[in-house]
């Protein structure tokens, strides 16, 4: 038991190492090194412009998407590989974030069902960060219930015609590609009408409209379709094949081992070690203690369970379901946190964004976000679904609408 | 990278596994839950002739040598199957002061005789109720005398000698506490055992009236070796509960895919689902603190104290859990004294408050994070 590389993973991380010091954009280190609870911003730059750049210069040197396939546009990297240099590409990592859809998700979709064709064109562009993809699954009436979704998909000759609308989608506003499952049959079972897509975010009819979020903030989009045209050669997988092949995708997502989870922990340590209280300071009060160890050992036993996924990693392993609870625990944790957070500062505990505050709102603003950590990317209950059936094997619940043609399922909501 | 046990340890967990499955079903842990005997005297010479008792205990003082990764491994498994026998207060406690603090008398006058499972030993440090502290020390040593009361005493009623921490100071500092190593079977010491929620690991009061001791480290450096001790217990303790999770999330899984009600099993009812996820989260979460601590442990790092306290605060709620939430799933049948759920909730229980309870870790866990936030 030990936390060393390999010879070949030391050499590997070495020149990583070199690299990302000759190369790396310094002049953001700084701010790209403060606590980030929530998304990344640049006072006086813009993310995406300066993630562009960051993305470019990677791909130049083989450092983007560094898993995939040299010929489309990776460096045929092993996963122990991606994890080092996850590690040594540090706060620059941040700056990925634009592209991180689209190397999560969507290339490895048309790595898994585009044509040579369309791999050879668009996963290049898409490792270099010269074309930013979005996702476009979730809709008003389908969240949990992804295939569920109405958006209508109709064949006219070689085409299709895209009617309807997605919500929840990240960097819709600055994508030039989406990749899009769409009803192509509403005569036969839910799962069995879906069809995958890819289309240009440019092409006509295609409406983004931000969505104000509960937070105030604006990260997501609605996104609407009016009369879209797809070309049939835009197609990933059979007609009606779209739920399985939004499987690839999905599983995509919940793969992201070493991915940096916000806990809230170190912040929370830093706080209580500096917040005075009538007795003293927070850090010394029982109560405090008591509740920042469970955290704390929560956010170690979250880190050491990502080290067990890397090392069966680095022996070549497939690694174990372990890594899923990742989000479940982080996601609740915060919340948490910031809860108590505010409890400790009594009545200013409501407060945002004070100088005289010890962390400027910090908790405050954590505390507005955190719901949404419990629901994007798989709910908890859904992520508890997934723990239940696939690692201890439970059953899965009944599916009143399993066979039921989907114009017959009764709807409602949004 | 590679946080992870060993292939070999892996064929080790593997036997004990297997050994324990036919020597340690739970009709003999019930043997001894029912009060037909204080322990389960073949098991232990079975663990004895496996070589377990000795696996850390270096060859010169005729152990197997082996480790403590790989005593790691056993003791989960010692947990998984709730073995009645004094191995914690032998192995995780006795051996291992006498490891840290014996001379080299002491060394070869006990650990072969741990090894071989001749003796049984244990640690005296608490005296009434409380977490540890040199504050709460009363029995004192004058002279290589013992005396006053130390209680509970874990497999107290059962063990041949005792290491006992004794006052021999009164300055008010750590430094007024010495090790004594106690042969319980001598004049002047009066065991009567106590009973407790897990009688399938015993309890004893034992009163020190002129007791014949002798001395076990330097003089005033009890309260440091004690530190010690607790801190490596507290990990091997912990790979205990959480292979007592693991087994009680195990019986929580099997019974929801068996038992049927409302005409499905109850597995497939997302509020069975959802709680048998969350102790999964529980035990796994535990279970990467605790390699952790095997890490930090096997390699003396000093990482250990703050490893320790996470891996036993972490492994000490998901036994918990894991055993309350396993009776739940079971609903009434988990509260009867035929199934087996009670033994790991007693189990899970006593354990979690057997070397300071979960708030004595949690506050030391603070301590030793500040310490180092510092540094």
């Amino acid at each position: 038991m030990n936390f060393d590389d390999t010879p070949q993973e030391a050499e590997f991380r070495s020149l990583a190492r070199k690299w990302v010091e000759a190369n790396a954009p310094k002049e953001f280190e700084a701010e790209l090194s403060k606590s980030s609870l929530g998304r990344i911003k640049l006072a006086k730059h813009d993310m995406v412009e300066v993630g562009k750049a960051w993305q470019k210069k990677k791909a130049e040197s083989g450092w983007a998407c560094l898993h995939w396939p040299k010929e489309y546009g990776g460096r045929g990297a092993t996963p122990i590989e991606r994890v080092i240099w996850q590690q040594e590409e540090g706060v620059y990592g941040k700056l990925t974030q634009p592209f991180q859809i689209g190397e999560g998700m969507c290339g490895p979709t048309v790595m898994a069902w585009g044509s040579e064709d369309a791999k050879r064109r668009y996963l290049p562009k898409l490792a270099s960060g010269e074309e930013i993809w979005c996702q476009l699954f979730s809709e008003p009436s389908a969240g949990s219930d992804v295939a569920g979704l109405r958006t209508r998909a109709e064949k006219k000759g070689d085409n299709w015609v895209v009617n309807g609308q997605k919500i929840w989608t990240s960097g819709a506003h600055y994508s030039d590609y989406g990749l899009l499952i769409a009803r192509t049959d509403p005569n036969v079972p839910k799962h069995k009408g879906l069809t995958m897509f890819f289309l240009d975010m440019k092409s006509p009819g295609v409406e983004v409209r931000p969505i104000k979020q509960a937070n105030g903030m604006q990260e997501f989009n609605e996104v609407y379709f009016t009369d879209v045209v797809i070309p049939d050669s835009q197609r990933l997988g059979a007609v009606g094949e779209g739920w399985n092949v939004s499987l690839t995708t999905l599983m995509n997502e919940r793969m992201s081992i070493g991915a940096r989870l916000a806990t809230g922990v170190p912040e929370m340590f830093e706080f209580c070690s500096n917040l005075m209280l009538e007795d003293g300071l927070a850090i010394d009060d029982p109560a405090v203690r008591s509740k920042l160890a469970s955290w704390a050992v929560k956010s170690s036993g979250l880190k050491y369970t990502s080290y067990r996924a890397i090392s069966a990693l680095s022996k070549g392993e497939r690694p174990g379901p372990e890594n899923s609870i990742g989000k479940l625990v982080s996601g609740m944790m915060l919340q948490d946190i910031a809860t108590y957070a505010m409890d400790l500062q009594g009545a200013a505990g409501a407060l945002t964004g004070d100088s005289e505050e010890l962390v400027h709102g910090q908790f405050q603003q954590m505390l507005l976000s955190s719901p949404s950590m419990r629901i994007a990317g798989g709910t908890d209950e859904i992520l508890r679904n997934i723990i239940a059936e696939r690692v201890l094997g439970l059953p899965g619940d009944i599916r009143v609408d399993k066979d039921v043609p989907y114009n017959k399922i009764p709807t409602k909501g949004r | 990278m590679n946080f992870d046990f060993s292939d070999e340890q892996k064929q080790m967990r593997d036997e004990a596994r297997k050994f324990l499955a036919e020597q340690c079903p739970p009709k003999a842990v019930r043997e001894v839950l029912d009060g037909k005997a204080p322990y389960d005297k073949a098991l232990w010479k079975g663990l004895a002739e496996m070589g377990f008792l000795g696996v850390a205990i270096p060859e010169a003082f005729g152990g197997a040598g082996a480790g403590h990764l790989e005593l790691c491994v056993i003791a989960e498994e010692m947990g998984r199957a709730l073995a009645p026998v004094p191995f914690s207060s032998t192995v995780y406690l006795a051996a291992e002061a006498i490891l840290i603090a014996g001379s080299e008398a002491q060394k070869q006058k006990w650990l072969p005789k741990i090894a071989s499972g001749d003796a049984i030993g244990t640690l005296a440090l608490f005296e009434g109720k409380g977490n540890p502290s040199p504050k709460a020390i009363n029995v004192s040593a004058n002279g290589g005398m013992l005396n006053g009361v130390k209680k509970p005493v874990a497999d107290g009623a059962i063990a041949d000698f005792a290491v006992v921490a004794a006052r021999t100071g009164n300055s008010g500092r750590e430094s007024d506490i010495s090790l004594f190593i106690v042969d319980l079977k001598a004049g002047g010491v009066e065991v009567k055992p106590l009973t407790n929620i897990d009688p399938t690991r015993g309890q004893a009061e034992i009163s020190f009236k002129d007791a014949k001791a002798e001395p076990l480290g330097a003089a005033g450096e009890g309260w440091s070796v004690i530190t010690q001790v607790l801190d490596r217990a507290a990990v091997l303790m912990a790979f205990e509960q959480v292979g007592g999770a693991d087994r009680a999330l195990e019986m929580g899984r099997d019974y929801a895919l068996d038992r049927i009600a409302f005409g499905r099993p109850i597995g497939s009812f997302q509020a069975v689902k959802h709680m048998l996820a969350d102790m999964y989260v529980s035990a796994t979460l535990a279970r990467s603190n605790c390699y952790y601590g095997a890490w930090a442990l096997s390699t003396n790092a000093g990482e250990l104290p703050e490893a320790a306290a996470a891996a036993r605060i972490s492994a000490t709620q998901a036994f918990q859990h894991c055993a309350k939430n396993n009776i739940q799933v079971h609903g009434g049948m988990g509260f009867t004294w035929e199934f087996d759920c009670h033994m790991y909730y007693r189990r899970a229980n006593a354990v979690a408050v057997g070397l300071g309870s979960l708030s004595y870790w949690e506050d030391a866990l603070i301590d030793r994070m500040r310490k180092k936030n510092a540094a």
